[in-house]
């Protein structure tokens, strides 16, 4: 089976609510947050969902 | 020189002509290049042979010669496999690609126009042996409409109503009018998106067209279309800038959201109304028996 989709990152402010298998970052405010998933977005050619305020992934489709 | 050659000639130059005026190069850029344009007016040339020379050869009670047509439909069969792996090639390196089901229609195009020269040459050649150049000339001018008719097929205003409406997020979904498209999760990105991108909610205008408009196709046609004729805010390496068009599920409109570089939205509305409907992708559940059965 060839996987379409992967979540190839998740950014977080709440360390609480994650753990598992993608890359996890952690990050201290909302603006940090922002740009970690920004780069990330760019590094990886992935586009960076928003699950909740303080939630992003970055999706490869 | 014999009674044949000149009917023969004309039959050949008329079904060229027909070929010439069925190879236009419009906003779809193809054929853009002039190897390609030789290659389709010398096939267009031997199609115009074929039908010509038909015509003489059942004269003659020569009817096997009539064979030869099937190797002529041979021949025209790769013309399609040549177009579909040309276009299937160069389709990955498009911003906004064509979309396979829109690369078929081109292709099975490419192949019926050529069947459309070998029947106006034969036609041409036949009047011409039957009575003279005057009804010939006729005949090739009537071919030539019919050639024209039989090539049109019909485009997207045709089949649905089009509609512009702004685009809107809600948290982080981005919508068109009801129709939610995608999430995008940072802000910067959301204001990019309503600064460049537009909206267009397309409602089918009867029950056949739901399935045609939401065949993925389809909407791949659409958004290349617009995507050739009014530039994309795009590039490799930015997923989160791909025009898109999603569905709603509940009534069958289909919301379209494209990134353009110019932001006209007649110019858009014109443009999406003159997206081919692809053959490939109509469907007539109206013309199904079990609908129109009534019930007792």
């Amino acid at each position: 089976m060839k996987i379409e989709k992967a979540i190839l990152a998740v950014i977080t402010l709440n360390e609480s609510k994650i753990s598992g298998g993608a890359p996890i970052f952690i990050c201290d405010d909302q603006k940090e947050l922002e740009s970690v998933a920004a780069n990330l977005e760019a590094i990886t050619d992935g586009i960076a969902h928003a699950l909740g305020e303080e939630l992003f992934i970055i999706v490869k489709h | 020189m014999n009674e044949y050659i000149l009917p023969i000639v004309f039959g050949v130059t008329i079904g060229t002509i027909a070929r010439i005026m069925m190879l236009r190069t419009d906003y779809r850029q193809y054929p853009t290049y002039l190897h390609g344009k030789t290659i389709h007016l010398c096939l267009g040339f031997i199609a115009a042979s074929l039908g010509a020379v038909a015509v003489p050869a059942i004269m003659e009670m020569e009817f096997t010669a009539v064979t030869i047509l099937t190797v002529a439909a041979t021949q025209f069969r790769d013309v399609r496999n040549m177009e579909r792996n040309t276009l299937t090639e160069v389709d990955g390196f498009e911003l906004v690609p064509r979309g396979k089901t829109y690369i078929e229609g081109i292709a099975i195009s490419f192949e019926s126009r050529n069947y459309l020269v070998i029947f106006t040459a034969f036609f041409a050649t036949l009047v011409f042996i039957i009575w003279n150049i005057y009804y010939a000339i006729i005949a090739a001018v009537l071919s030539l409409f019919i050639g024209r008719f039989l090539m049109s097929g019909s485009t997207i205003k045709d089949i649905v109503d089009i509609e512009h409406h702004p685009l809107h997020f809600d948290g982080a979904g981005l919508y068109v009018d009801n129709i939610y498209i995608m999430n995008i999760g940072l802000p910067e990105r959301q204001e990019e998106i309503l600064k460049y991108g537009m909206g267009f909610v397309l409602t089918p205008k009867n029950m056949n067209v739901v399935s045609t408009i939401a065949n993925l196709g389809q909407r791949q046609a659409i958004l290349h279309d617009v995507s050739v004729s009014l530039g994309v805010f795009s590039d490799s390496g930015t997923p989160a800038l791909t025009p898109l068009i999603k569905r709603d599920l509940d009534d069958g409109r289909i919301g379209v959201f494209v990134l353009p570089q110019v932001r006209e939205v007649n110019k858009a509305i014109k443009i999406i109304g003159a997206v081919p409907v692809l053959e490939n992708a109509i469907r007539m559940p109206s013309k199904s028996k079990k609908h129109n059965k009534e019930e007792f």
